[in-house]
């Protein structure tokens, strides 16, 4: 440092030292090691992964998303015992459900006001308070699955009642009878069954071993209203 | 010193246990009762000071700390956890609760033998819901297969029942045990034997004197009017007399006026909700004019169907 100063107090004959570089003549202790190599692995990585999100085109935003929520889909249609729905939870899917079942089954406008069928605004509320007691339900008998995974797993599995209400209303196009009644019938029962077995599959893991039946019966009752709901579904 | 530092707390808090457990078990005689708490509040200071006492001192210490340690553990209102205590049954403790219900027995107190003075808000709140859902569903079936046999009459989701049905439940198993915990508190000066149950008692007796109905719910879909009201009679004397059995050593030592009237309005609001739960809900009018939610027995069956020009068949 002495030498520095000096140094720079000489004005005019010699081009001044650059700062610090008196710093390499300044002993360290030899017995403290510092060598070594300072690398973060992870960060070039990092760099490109923040970019990318940042200048990809919007498509291939969407696309990502609707991977995922396919992909989840295809875990409900095909129940076997994973981690998918758990690991990587959203609400995407519940939300895209919900809305097209409580499209399809709000009554029309022209229908009085006491009777009828569910207004969007109530099948809507069903779904979501439901699925929200449910979760509480569980957790509160001491369930060790988070909030958010649960409600995602609850929603995804009425995927199966949706296409229910699909199929009811083609066969609802068809001529009135007995065995449309039928045929309905047999479709929403499958479908409900489908339900109960895909989000048992996911969800009775996390419960402690003798509560099972009771945060399973919940469930059952959530997905037998929704089912009723489809069942009465009525064109004026 | 530890130890010294919680004698004050730890007899304070052991005074109330004491209190409690001679208030739940009518026949142990107060006079050991008392007995038991003054040389207690000793054993605390003097064990410290290494005196030799009797095993049953001893004894009586590892209750004390037991009793401790389940008093500190009672969370505050505010947390997660205070909820979960509601929470703690098992699915064999539920089927025996809802056994104990539908089988009423004379000497049999629903709150002491199955409840175990340890009530639950699970039993109540599901079966409520059940309840509420079954009554909305077999109501819109009864509507079906009314339809089926005389085409004129006018089928519709009926959604708005559900509501209905959610809220008269709920509101019953809330308000009415409500009021007669207040009730029975105000009272409470007068029985010198047992105190009286705590609000979720209460509740939880109501709520699971209710699950009788459920199977009701679903055989009221026979159009038999006479079996209808033979199974309608039959649950409501099970549910009725779930409830008055459970009631009745707590008021036994009162004036005999107050306990008359107190069971007859406990019978007579039950009586009340099955009826119109009956009238309501299981009514196959061609809904030309809905029926008015009231619970009075004021909608007569006799209305004639008035010829509408919208009839549908599903």
């Amino acid at each position: 440092m002495a030498k520095a100063a000096e140094s720079s107090g000489d004005p005019g004959t010699t081009p001044p030292r650059p700062l610090f570089a008196g710093l390499s003549d300044i002993s360290i202790s030899q017995d403290i090691p510092v060598e070594g190599e300072i690398t973060i692995p992870m960060r070039s990585h990092i760099r490109e992964f923040d970019s990318s999100t940042l200048n990809e085109s919007v498509q291939n935003t969407i696309m990502r998303d609707l991977k995922a929520v396919g992909k989840k889909f295809m875990h409900v249609l095909y129940p076997r015992k994973s981690n998918t729905l758990l690991r990587d939870w959203d609400l995407w899917g519940p939300l895209i459900l919900c809305v097209t079942l409580a499209l399809m089954l709000q009554r029309s406008s022209i229908d009085s006001e006491k009777d009828g069928g569910p207004q969007f605004a109530e099948v809507f509320v069903i779904v979501w308070f439901g699925a929200v007691t449910i979760t509480l339900n569980s957790k509160l008998l001491g369930g060790n699955i988070s909030f958010f995974q649960s409600l995602c797993v609850l929603g995804y599995c009425i995927l199966p009642l949706t296409v229910a209400m699909l199929v009811c209303r083609l066969v609802l196009l068809a001529e009135p009878g007995p065995i449309n009644f039928m045929v309905r019938f047999f479709v929403v029962i499958v479908m409900f069954a489908w339900s109960i077995v895909a989000s048992t599959a996911f969800l009775a893991d996390s419960q402690p071993p003798n509560r099972k039946a009771l945060a399973i019966y919940p469930v059952f009752l959530f997905y037998f209203v929704i089912s009723w709901m489809i069942l009465t579904f009525t064109p004026q | 010193l530890p130890k010294h530092a919680c004698v004050p707390y730890s007899f304070s808090v052991e005074f109330e246990e004491a209190s409690d457990l001679l208030a739940e078990t009518p026949d142990a005689a107060t006079t050991s009762g008392s007995n038991q708490l003054t040389p207690q509040g000793h054993v605390a200071v003097a064990v410290d000071s290494g005196g030799s006492y009797g095993a049953e001192e001893e004894v009586e210490e590892s209750d004390r700390t037991a009793l401790l340690q389940e008093e500190k553990q009672q969370p505050g209102f505010w947390t997660f956890g205070y909820y979960q205590s509601f929470f703690d049954v098992d699915t064999s403790q539920v089927l025996d609760r809802i056994r104990g219900s539908l089988l009423p027995r004379p000497g049999h107190n629903f709150v002491r033998h199955h409840l175990r003075n340890r009530p639950d808000l699970y039993g109540p709140f599901w079966i409520c819901a059940t309840l509420a859902f079954v009554l909305a569903v077999t109501g819109n079936l009864t509507l079906v297969l009314a339809q089926r046999r005389d085409p004129s009459i006018h089928y519709s989701p009926q959604f708005h029942k559900v509501t209905v049905a959610g809220v008269t439940i709920y509101c019953y198993v809330w308000l009415v045990p409500l009021a007669l915990w207040a009730f029975l508190r105000w009272r409470k000066g007068v029985r010198e034997r047992m105190g009286p149950y705590t609000f979720l008692e209460t509740v939880c007796v109501y709520g699971y004197s209710l699950f009788v109905f459920i199977p009701t719910v679903v055989l009221w879909l026979i159009p038999v009017p006479w079996l209808q009201w033979l199974f309608g009679g039959l649950a409501l004397a099970l549910s009725a007399a779930s409830l008055v059995f459970t009631l009745w050593p707590v008021v036994r030592e009162d004036t005999r006026a107050v306990v008359a009237v107190l069971l007859s309005t406990v019978v007579l609001l039950h009586a009340l909700l099955a009826v119109g739960c009956k009238f309501y809900f299981f009514q196959p009018l061609p809904l030309a004019h809905p029926a008015p939610p009231t619970q009075a027995a004021s909608l007569s069956p006799d209305l004639p169907p008035p010829p509408t020009s919208r009839a549908h068949t599903t």
